[in-house]
């Protein structure tokens, strides 16, 4: 023991060997407290973690109200999560009929299986997970929850609301504005000036137009390009408007991963006998993305925010159903329970997000370097 | 006289304004082994790029087994495949293993079924002295491994002809020989082979003619021996002088 402590003085060597106590007093020490400039900053963290949460604590747990049939019942001072209790169903299911609810439950259940198998790296199939994510999944989504076929009674995609709306714009965003994305990027190093030209055009506008302009244009503006009586429908466009405006930003990230990849790719590529298409789809493509995910996965999350500002429509994601939940008379008052759920609920998707984005990150590092 | 495989009529080819080749006319017969050298800048890259269409080339033609090579032609697809090249700097695609690298190609240009594919890049792998090597990645492997890989890709195409641009001169000197030796066996097998190389060693051994190439002309033709010993012209004597020491 004294002679392994003489010869080796490395840190986690001596960790290591050191009682619990002693342990943790070596960590902070190192860690914390290494230098006083450590130290204060240290300090000046804790200070500000503490006054988080003593301003949030006593008011979502000590003071909190668990069960109330209205906002009378709750302890003033503190949350009223009967509240959220309450308008738990509609948070999720916005105003789908509740005999209904099978139906978008069915596709919650679809949802979870085929994210589950596109991102579990033990399950083989990847084609097919994308194939029945982009192509099964949006056809079987819209027949089962729109309804009028094999006797299910219509829902109109007005009372499709809460998580259940949230997702569909997010899943249905996230998988189409990738590849439409990598098209335009394509498009905008393409050889021929008018796509070139149409593609910067696009891309720039999107870029320099906020979401909720693009929004509001449709559905006003669209109506006159239509034969008249038709109106646009506002989840088709809520979708189609995300999808493509998105699209412009993936378009940009991917565009960078292409300009990092040397010419010696598409050149051997090409010698092989690969036309353009395949050289993009089997050699270019996937090399630029992966080059470029951290970009991705930022792009992936600021969509997962941007689907709130469908409310400009008159849809009710997650975000917007909480004002139909206060619009209770019973629960009038109760907005901070309802915006506080529905914060936790977004940070949740796009904290999972990061941590996949950085587990793939970590795969491509590891094949890279073995 | 039998028909060549690869012609070149009277080639010219510009840089914006800088004459890169002037008036190439050369063929090469099935089964010939062809050395291209002369000094760097001398155009040798861009002339064996033109074969298989990798640059546009703007005077005469070009043929490869009687089709003619022009770009913006679906048919310079099918000419690729028939033409396999080898490049300086190995070219592997890094994202996919060294399987995956040979079996692309014949899976999906050739539409050979996986398992088929497979089986022939193993066998490639063999040839090549890299078998076990066949589930790792290219960035896992040594210079000279991966330019054997890049070989063995380009054959699992099974083309007629070969082109290797300067296939040993990203390679530290300890792995050239490896490199040449597969090259050589390749030789041995009848494959047409167009090199451009500084190797002299594996011209005098392979090579039926050597080109020398000057300032994007051909300056002189000949068997190795004759060019390597008693060049004709001056250009080619300073060359000469260079490379051996
Ligand atoms: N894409 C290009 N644009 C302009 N000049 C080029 C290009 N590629 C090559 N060159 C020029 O053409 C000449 C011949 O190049 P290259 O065929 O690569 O010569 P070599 O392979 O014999 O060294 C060189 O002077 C080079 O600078
Ligand atoms: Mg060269």
């Amino acid at each position: 023991m004294t002679e392994a402590a003489l010869i080796s003085d490395t840190p986690r060597r001596a960790t290591a060997m050191a009682s619990a106590p002693a342990r943790i007093a070596l960590w902070l020490r190192r860690r914390i407290f290494a230098s006083w400039r450590d130290a204060l900053l240290s300090l000046v963290v804790v200070l500000i973690l503490g006054a988080i949460a003593w301003t949030i604590l006593p008011w979502a747990l000590f003071k909190a109200t668990w069960s109330a049939a209205s906002r009378a019942d709750c302890a003033p001072g503190g949350a009223c999560w009967g509240f959220v209790a309450a308008k738990a169903s509609q948070f999720i299911y916005g105003f789908y009929p509740p005999l209904e609810r099978w139906r978008p439950d069915t596709v919650f259940a679809l949802l979870i299986a085929g994210l589950t198998w596109l991102m579990v790296p033990r399950i083989p199939g990847k084609g097919y997970a994308g194939l029945f994510m982009m192509v099964v999944l949006p056809v079987v989504t819209f027949v089962l929850l729109h309804g009028g076929v094999a006797g299910l009674p219509v829902v109109p995609s007005d009372k499709w609301g809460g998580l259940l709306l949230t997702l569909i714009l997010a899943v249905s965003g996230i998988s189409f504005s990738l590849p439409f994305g990598a098209l335009f990027a394509l498009g905008r190093r393409s050889r021929m000036p008018l796509v070139r030209w149409l593609c910067i055009g696009f891309i720039e506008f999107c870029r320099g137009v906020p979401f909720i302009t693009v929004l509001f244009m449709a559905i006003v503006m669209l109506p006159f390009f239509l034969p008249s009586g038709m109106k646009p429908d506002p989840l088709a466009l809520a979708v189609a408007g995300i999808i493509f405006y998105e699209a412009a930003y993936m378009a940009e990230v991917v565009r960078g991963g292409l300009q990092a990849l040397p010419k010696g790719q598409y050149e051997a590529a090409m010698a092989i006998g690969f036309g353009y298409w395949r050289t993009m789809l089997y050699i270019i493509l996937p090399q630029a993305i992966r080059k470029v995910v951290p970009g991705i996965v930022n792009t992936t999350i600021s969509l997962l925010k941007n689907t709130t500002l469908v409310m400009v429509v008159g849809l009710f994601d997650l975000l917007n159903i909480v004002s139909a939940g206060v619009a209770d008379p019973l629960w009038v008052g109760s907005q901070a329970e309802g915006y506080f759920v529905v914060g936790l609920v977004f940070w949740l998707m796009s904290f999972g997000l990061s941590c996949y984005s950085r587990a793939i990150e970590g795969g491509f590092a590891r094949a890279d370097r073995a | 006289m039998e028909n060549p495989i690869i012609r070149l009529e009277n080639v010219d080819k510009w840089f914006s304004q800088f004459h890169v080749l002037r008036g190439i006319d050369f063929s090469v017969k099935q089964g010939e082994r062809i050395v291209v050298c002369g000094p760097s800048g001398s155009g040798k890259s861009t002339m064996i790029r033109c074969i298989n269409g990798l640059e546009h080339y703007e005077g005469g033609r070009i043929t490869v087994g009687g089709e003619l090579v022009s770009q913006g032609d679906d048919n310079i697809e099918k000419i690729r495949q028939r033409v396999g090249m080898v490049f300086q700097s190995f070219n592997l695609f890094p994202h996919l293993s060294i399987l995956d690298n040979l079996t692309l190609g014949p899976i999906k240009l050739r539409r050979l079924p996986r398992a088929a594919a497979e089986a022939q890049a193993m066998e490639l792998l063999e040839r090549v002295h890299i078998g076990h090597q066949a589930r790792k990645f290219p960035n896992q492997l040594s210079g000279g491994q991966q330019q054997r890989v890049a070989i063995a890709r380009a054959l699992a195409m099974e083309p007629d002809v070969m082109l290797f641009d300067e296939p040993t001169s990203a390679l530290d000197p300890e792995m050239v020989k490896e490199v040449l030796d597969v090259m050589i066996e390749l030789a041995g097998t009848g494959m047409t082979m167009i090199c451009v190389t500084h190797e002299m060693g594996f011209a005098r051994a392979v090579a039926d003619r050597v080109v020398f190439m000057d300032n994007g002309a051909i300056a002189e033709v000949g068997t190795p021996d004759a060019f390597f010993s008693a060049p004709r012209t001056e250009r080619a004597r300073q060359f000469i002088q260079q490379v051996i020491h």
